[in-house]
């Protein structure tokens, strides 16, 4: 592994950037470009990277393949259950603007959880995917 | 809740198809699975009611306004499909328990009922839409899940088959798709109310007949309209049982509920006029009646006969679509909810079957019919009613069938449907020479019956089988009141 060593120093400096960058997407994506889908590819893109360089078992450790199935679904449910509670808050299904004291926070808050959701559930996936290809060699 | 119910409809399903994926293995899965369907159909039934009594149902999702929102929009016609397709995905459940068990490995079941859920929301959510890229959405969320639940077959072929019907699907998607884009290029809406009110100001465009083009070719590879249908046999014969059953007295189902919503909904009347569309269906229908049929009776597989009669039996709802008479219209949509019981029972029946020798080819099945007799009695009489014969839920449709064609004096279309039947005498008959006249081997003399959880649903789709076909107020009273609401039916 010590050949390696430029590669694994670099990545080592650039995973923090790259997630750092994931949560700006994921949280600025209401004034700026920007989403849950694409800070899930993101973040997910940090954590391939980290399999690349130090090995997929390293990887698996980090999340491994049960709490990505969770989080997968997690993150569906997140959406799905901002729709119930704007039923329960009055108002039709996603209907953002009756969760808050005003129809613009509650927009806000809205799309900001829905977001939240999908970027959960789009990273979980990407690795879902990724981790099956590439483990499909081991034994 | 009350005005909440045509969006539960596709919510309730999603949400616990998501939890599910997540439960541990054993009878949790199956359980909430379970629940989800019944609660299903009492809102579809509860929905249907209030449409028939009440009128159209509209839900903003959002709060946003149609057409720039997208819009639930319930009538007779969705209702009814919706609870058709409710209904068999409950009743399909109880018999989901131990098919499963048998078929799929412990550790993807939670998978396969999440599976399951998903195609689920996908059919019911094509059912509720107004919104023709909604409609879309739906289509592949369907499609997708169906092309996993095929592939967990338990033989080989089951991934080639679902392969087969992935290249074909995506196909048929990506038709659909682009035809919404032509027509949406032109009229700038999604919303089929709303495309129904300025589509008669651009007919004449030839952007707006290309797209309906697509869109039609789309849904034919989809519904598996002859001879688009070459995914089909593959995909129902190499499915597990109760993906089977679901899968053929749903799937098929729907996608012609889209076909009749464009025809005659989205399109402005007087539109099939100016095209030979109406012929084209009616020469598909007939051409897929008499071949399919045909060659229902050489095949070896029991599975694969009834795949092809399914084919056969499509198209007869496109025979009823193509003669674009409300009689026709009606006549089809009877059928949607005869054919979902009759296959239902069928598909269900060689289930059993495949649960005790597992395997159905017609060499392995010889005298079965007398070890067991209740399963035998289901295919006896999905059988007739496959054929049609009266006193079945199968005679009601082809005989509107028949009155929508003489009344148009489609003589040719009278003779297909008869023969289509004479043909369906041949093939039952010869399921049942195997299962009932040819001498058991050795060694299934002493195989027992089928178990209680396969029989009891079985037999709930028999006896409505022979219930709707002695009482017809519910098929016939909404197919004929959904028929009149759709305005483009010009004759």
């Amino acid at each position: 592994m010590t050949h390696n060593l430029i590669l694994r120093v670099i990545s080592k400096f650039l995973i923090p950037l790259i997630i750092l960058f994931a949560l700006y997407v994921q949280f600025h994506g209401d004034f700026g470009p920007g989403g849950g889908f694409q800070a899930g590819v993101i973040f997910s893109s940090s954590i391939i990277l980290y399999a690349l360089v130090f090995g997929l078992d390293a990887a698996e450790k980090i999340i491994p393949t049960a709490i990505l199935r969770i989080l997968a679904s997690l993150g569906a449910l997140i959406y799905a259950s901002v729709g119930i509670a704007s039923i329960f808050s009055g108002g039709n299904y996603l209907n953002y603007s009756v969760l808050a004291d005003t129809p613009v926070a509650g927009q806000h808050l809205g799309i900001l959880l829905v977001e939240l959701g999908v970027g959960i559930t789009v990273s979980a996936v990407m690795l879902i995917i990724f981790f099956s290809f590439v483990g499909r060699s081991r034994p | 809740m009350q005005e909440h119910i045509s969006l539960l409809l596709v919510v309730i399903p999603l949400i616990t198809a998501l939890i599910v994926a997540v439960l541990p293995r054993g009878i949790l899965p199956w359980a909430s699975t379970l629940v989800a369907t019944f609660i299903c159909v009492v809102l579809a039934s509860m929905q249907l009611w209030e449409v028939i009594n009440g009128g159209v149902i509209s839900y903003e999702l959002g709060g946003w306004k149609p057409p720039w929102g997208i819009e639930y929009r319930i009538d007779t016609l969705n209702a009814f499909v919706a609870l058709i397709v409710s209904g068999i995905a409950a009743i399909t459940l109880p018999y989901a328990l131990l098919s499963a068990e048998k078929e799929i490995p412990p550790h993807q079941i939670p998978l396969f009922y999440s599976a399951f859920l998903l195609c689920f929301t996908g059919l019911l959510g094509i059912t509720q839409t107004g919104d023709i890229f909604n409609v879309f959405v739906f289509l592949e969320i369907s499609s997708l899940s169906s092309y996993v639940l095929i592939s967990l077959g338990s033989k080989r072929q089951a991934l080639t088959s679902s392969y087969q019907y992935l290249i074909m699907g995506t196909l048929g998607a990506t038709f659909f798709l682009i035809g919404v884009g032509f027509i949406y290029s032109q009229t700038g809406t999604l919303n089929m109310a709303d495309l129904a009110r300025i589509l008669p100001e651009v007919t004449e465009l030839k952007t707006i007949h290309t797209g309906f083009a697509f869109i039609l070719i789309g849904l034919a590879l989809k519904l598996a309209l002859f001879p688009l249908h070459l995914w089909l046999p593959n995909a129902y014969t190499y499915a597990p049982s109760v993906i089977t059953v679901f899968l053929s007295a749903t799937a098929t189902k729907v996608a012609v509920y889209v076909v009749i919503r464009i025809l005659f909904y989205v399109m402005p009347s007087g539109f099939m006029a100016t095209i030979p569309i109406g012929d084209f269906f009616v020469l598909l229908g007939i051409a897929g009646i008499i071949i399919m049929s045909v060659y229902a009776i050489y095949q070896s597989n029991v599975k694969r006969l009834l795949a092809y009669s399914s084919v056969a039996q499509i198209g007869y709802m496109v025979l009823g679509i193509g003669l674009a008479s409300t009689a026709g219209v009606t006549a089809t949509i009877i059928h949607l909810f005869n054919h979902a019981l009759m296959k239902g029972a069928l598909f269900m029946a060689v289930g059993a079957i495949i649960y005790r020798i597992g395997s159905c080819r017609m060499d392995n099945i010889h005298g079965l019919g007398r070890q067991m007799p209740w399963t035998f009695g289901a295919i006896v009489i999905g059988g007739l009613s496959l054929i049609g014969v009266p006193g079945t839920a199968g005679f009601i449709s082809k005989w509107y069938l028949v009155l929508a064609a003489i009344e148009q004096s489609a003589w040719i279309s009278v003779a297909a449907i008869l023969t289509g039947s004479l043909l369906a005498v041949i093939y039952v008959g010869r399921l049942i020479e195997a299962l009932y006249f040819k001498p058991a081997t050795e060694s299934q003399q002493n195989l027992k019956e089928a178990p209680i959880l396969l029989l009891a649903p079985t037999w709930v789709l028999v006896f409505a089988n022979i219930y709707f076909g002695l009482d017809t107020e519910l098929t016939v009273g909404v197919s004929e009141q959904a028929a009149q609401a759709l305005k483009a039916i010009v004759k």
